[in-house]
Order: structure tokens, then C-alpha cells, then sequence
């Protein structure tokens, strides 16, 4: 079995069938940031809670990733002409618009108010083989 | 606030230069601002130096003279020259200096900007995901903001024929051969709706701006330019900034739009007294929105301007004249003042062949950038 990892620690649930992404909560004024952060951009306290975004939400607007990006910052190390493009979007959910690569072909119908779900994907590989997992979000009822 | 008086502008041209370094374009541009002013380094009594490659923009003494002058060398993103020419002019208004410059100088590399997002408040995940990148959050606003407002890939490409088309037209430009619209809306989709010929393209060069006591500007030019409001201003919460990966459902304005507020409340001017504009053009879509977000017309209303022309050179509203940051690229520390540097030409009757007609006396440039920064500044004869 392929080993696996996920690309940050405490960024989402996993292993889990149902994967959330972790944010913040300010005790003082109530207001969701993410990522997790021990401050609240809004008000200012240096007091927060740990709190989990919807799974569920509509695409609020997207693009298509259609270059490779430069490795460092990026994980992905294959020759130029294996780079797979991916979707981004911002997903609207009840708690905010949450930023996220967007899981499916590069090419799969989009558009803005669909309705969309949370998932986790293998993007990259490290050099040993092993899968490096992060967030994305999917058109709902596509795997 | 009292205006203080632009005498001189120089530039050293923008695009690849081989075996030239940063600070001697840097060099070079200020000598060029100088000469435009009659004025020689010795006379110069500050300077204020912005680069995004360079360390120490200051080093440009090195081949200008070794003076002693106090040089502050300042970065903040893309609006570098909006914060070097904003001290510069604050400083001789404090009332220490009377002559003083700014001076911006930078040389990228080719492709799209790479940095380590941990420097700009994100976490590391961020960039090895494959997020950290500004073409797609230009391409994700424009998208929105097409959705919201109607404007069509047709717009976009009109606004970078156009911006193709003034660049012919300046013998400084990075890229100077026109595009038609077709060829811009069928170049390589690069983020979408974006294609290859609407993105402009990180590059080298350098300018500079000499700055005096307004009642001592007589003394070195017929035509001093007056810098009416320069104003830096950054992101609040909930306006959709690049670099951020969590928007909070109640938006605010974006940080142009504060600067922009704030500069016309300074110059004692509005929108509909500028007669020439520069506007940061990353990408196609950008100028559109900046057009909206500087107050130059309502959200949507784009589509029918660039459809009548409004933005052309002889229209009613000339937005980017020397080409843009599409046709000159962008050496970060210089993109700012080659906008003034493009508004004095303009507002001297200078501009040769791209002169705005009708004698324009109010010009209006704008610079916006990561991590949500973004600048303004007014000029007038």
C-alpha cells in the first residue's frame, strides 16, 4: 500500500470519512479566520478556539492552474511536460470563503454557484514514494 | 498639506538587459531625472530608493557620487515607488530638505514571482500546494467580477490591444509590437479567463523623480508639475486580497479604494477633473476593475468605454498612454515612478507621439499589489 502524509499538520481531519478543514474561533468578537491562528485578525484578541469549516458550499469564484509553479514553493517536482493542471476556487461556506485546489479534471465544467464539497487528494509524491495529501473541494455527486 | 513640486523625471527604458545590474539602470535613470532638471547629484539633499531585488538601492552612489546623503531604502510590494515617492514628498514637507529623490530599480527573472509565502504571513502549505501564485488571484477577482458585472473576454482583450498599441508608440517599452484582439483572446489560457497576451511580465529597469519646495520650483523649471496627494493605504478585513486564502462573507473596499478616497480628499479633486491615468494593469482584468475601483466610472460600465474607446489616447478618458505595465513590464521599485514619469511628459505637453490632446493638466496613477497594498498618487501643471 502506498504510504501517505498529509502536506501540514493540523490543517485538516484525517485519516476520517468525513475530513474537515481546522480554523479559528476569537473568544472575544466571535470571528472565523483560517488558517487556525493564535490572534484574531478582526478584533485583535490573542484569545481563540479551535473550530472546523463546513464541508458543504457553493463556488464562489474559480480559475484553471494551467502552468506549472516554481519548485520551492511547490512540492510538485515532475519535468515540466508531466505537470497536470488543476482548478482553484473560493468556496463560499456559512462561516466564510475558504480558498482551495479543486478536485477532478483540469477541464471539468465550472461555474460559479455550484454547489461543492470538501475532499482530500494526493497532489504530489515525495521523492520516496510516499503521497502528499491536501484539501480540495468537488463538484457535489462527483467523486 | 502643502504640494511640493516635481522637477525632473527620468527612466532608464524597461525590458531585458543583459550584463546591466539594477542599480546602474538605477544610476542611469537618475541622471537622467538630473539633467531633466539641471540639477547635478551634489544638489540633491535625500533620496528615498525602492527595489524589490535589491537589497541596498542606495548603492547607486556608487556611480553617482559618494555625497553623504541621507538614503532610505524602502519595499513594499508592488506599490514600492507609490511609498518612496509618498516619503520623499513627506520629508521635504516636514521642512528639513528642499530638494530630494526617489529612485526605483529592479531586475526579475522571467515567469511568474516566486517567494516563500512564510514571509508574507501564510503558512508554508500554502505554496507547496500550489496556491501561492498572484495570476490566479487576478484571474479569480476578474472572474467574479465578470460574473457580477457582465463584462466579456472581448473587454479584456481591448484593453490589451490597447495597451499593446501605446506601447508602439514609446520608445521605453518592454513590448512594443500591437496585438489585435483576436490574437490576445487565442494566445495560451494561462489562468482563466486570462491568456498569456493579458498578463503583463515581471522585467528590468529603473526610474526616477527629482522633488522640490514648490516656492522654490521656478528656480530650475519653466513647467513644474505639482504632486497634489501621494498615499499609501493596505488591506482591511474582507476585501479580496491576493495572497489570502480565507475571505470573510461581509467584504469591504479594496485598499485602492481607500487611497484612491483619500488622495482626491488631499488634492482637493475628483475623478472627473483627471484628463490622464495610469492604472496597474498586472493583467487585463485589473485595469478594468482599477478603472471602477479609482472611481473613473461604475462596475460595469467598462464594457461600453473600451467598446467606444474611451480609453485610447484621443478618448475621453486615457488610461495607461505609455503602455502599462502589459507593454513596459514590471520592475517592481520602478513601475511607480515610470507612471509619473509618464504623467509629467503628459502634463508638459511632452509626450510626443502619444500626447493626450487638449493640454491635460490633472493626471492620476494608481499601483496596487501583494500582499494588499496599494498607492495613488495626483499630479497637476
Amino acid at each position: 500500500m502506498t504510504s501517505q502524509r498529509t502536506v501540514a499538520e493540523g490543517l485538516f481531519e484525517w485519516p476520517s470519512e468525513e475530513p474537515r478543514v481546522h480554523a479559528s474561533r476569537c473568544d472575544a468578537c466571535s470571528f472565523v479566520t483560517f488558517p487556525a491562528q493564535d490572534a484574531c485578525p478582526s478584533c485583535g484578541a490573542d484569545t481563540v478556539t479551535a473550530t472546523q469549516l463546513s464541508r458543504r458550499g457553493t463556488l464562489w469564484t474559480w480559475t484553471r492552474q494551467r502552468f506549472q509553479p516554481k519548485n520551492p514553493p511547490y512540492l510538485g517536482r515532475e519535468p515540466a511536460g508531466e505537470f497536470v493542471p488543476y482548478g482553484v476556487g473560493f468556496v463560499e461556506l456559512p462561516e466564510g470563503r475558504l480558498e482551495a485546489r479543486l478536485a477532478g479534471d483540469v477541464d471539468q465544467e465550472l461555474h460559479i454557484g455550484m454547489p461543492m464539497e470538501l475532499t482530500v487528494v494526493p497532489f504530489t509524491t515525495d521523492e520516496d514514494g510516499t503521497e502528499v495529501l491536501t484539501y480540495a473541494f468537488r463538484p457535489v455527486g462527483k467523486d | 498639506m502643502d504640494d511640493v513640486a516635481i522637477i525632473g523625471v527620468g527612466l532608464h527604458p524597461f525590458g531585458r538587459f543583459p550584463g546591466l545590474s539594477a542599480i546602474e539602470m538605477g544610476a542611469k535613470a537618475s541622471r537622467a531625472a538630473l539633467a531633466d532638471a539641471g540639477l547635478a547629484w551634489k544638489d540633491v539633499q535625500f533620496a528615498f530608493g525602492g527595489s524589490y531585488e535589491v537589497d541596498n538601492p542606495d548603492a547607486v552612489v556608487n556611480f553617482l557620487g559618494l555625497t553623504g546623503l541621507p538614503f532610505t531604502d524602502v519595499y513594499n510590494g508592488c506599490a514600492t515607488a507609490a511609498s518612496a515617492l509618498t516619503q520623499a514628498a513627506n520629508t521635504i514637507r516636514l521642512g528639513g530638505y528642499d530638494i530630494g529623490m526617489a529612485i526605483g530599480m529592479d531586475k526579475h527573472l522571467p515567469g511568474a514571482f516566486a517567494a516563500d509565502p512564510v514571509q508574507y504571513g501564510v503558512p508554508a502549505w500554502y505554496g507547496e500546494t500550489g496556491l501561492f501564485l498572484t495570476p490566479k488571484f487576478f484571474a479569480m477577482k476578474i472572474q467574479r467580477y465578470m460574473h457580477d458585472f457582465g463584462i466579456t473576454p472581448l473587454t479584456l482583450a481591448r484593453v490589451a490591444a490597447k495597451n499593446y498599441r501605446n506601447g508602439e508608440r514609446n520608445p521605453n517599452a518592454f513590448r512594443r509590437t500591437p496585438l489585435s484582439e483576436e490574437a490576445i483572446l487565442e494566445s495560451p489560457m494561462v489562468n482563466d479567463p486570462l491568456t498569456q497576451y493579458m498578463f503583463c511580465s515581471p522585467d528590468e529597469g529603473a526610474a526616477a523623480v527629482v522633488l522640490c519646495r514648490t516656492d522654490i520650483a521656478h528656480r530650475y523649471t519653466a513647467n513644474p508639475v505639482f504632486l497634489r496627494a501621494s498615499v499609501v493605504r493596505t488591506r482591511r478585513l474582507g476585501a479580496f486580497e491576493v495572497h489570502s486564502p480565507w475571505l470573510p462573507l461581509e467584504r469591504a473596499d479594496a485598499p485602492t479604494v481607500d487611497a484612491s478616497r483619500a488622495a482626491y480628499e488631499m488634492a482637493g479633486l475628483g475623478p472627473e477633473d483627471v484628463d490622464v491615468v495610469q492604472l496597474q494593469d498586472t493583467d487585463a482584468g485589473a485595469e478594468v476593475i482599477h478603472m471602477a475601483e479609482n472611481g473613473f466610472c461604475k462596475d460595469g460600465e467598462q464594457e461600453a468605454l473600451l467598446a467606444d474607446g474611451a480609453t485610447e489616447i484621443q478618448g475621453s478618458l486615457p488610461v495607461n498612454t505609455d503602455g502599462g505595465l502589459i507593454a513596459n513590464g514590471e520592475p517592481i521599485g520602478a513601475s511607480g515612478l515610470r507612471q509619473i514619469h509618464e504623467l509629467v511628459l503628459q502634463l508638459r505637453g511632452a509626450a510626443g507621439d502619444r500626447q493626450v490632446p487638449g493640454s491635460p493638466t490633472v493626471g492620476y496613477s494608481q499601483l496596487y499589489g501583494a500582499p494588499g497594498t496599494a498607492g495613488v498618487a495626483i499630479v497637476t501643471t
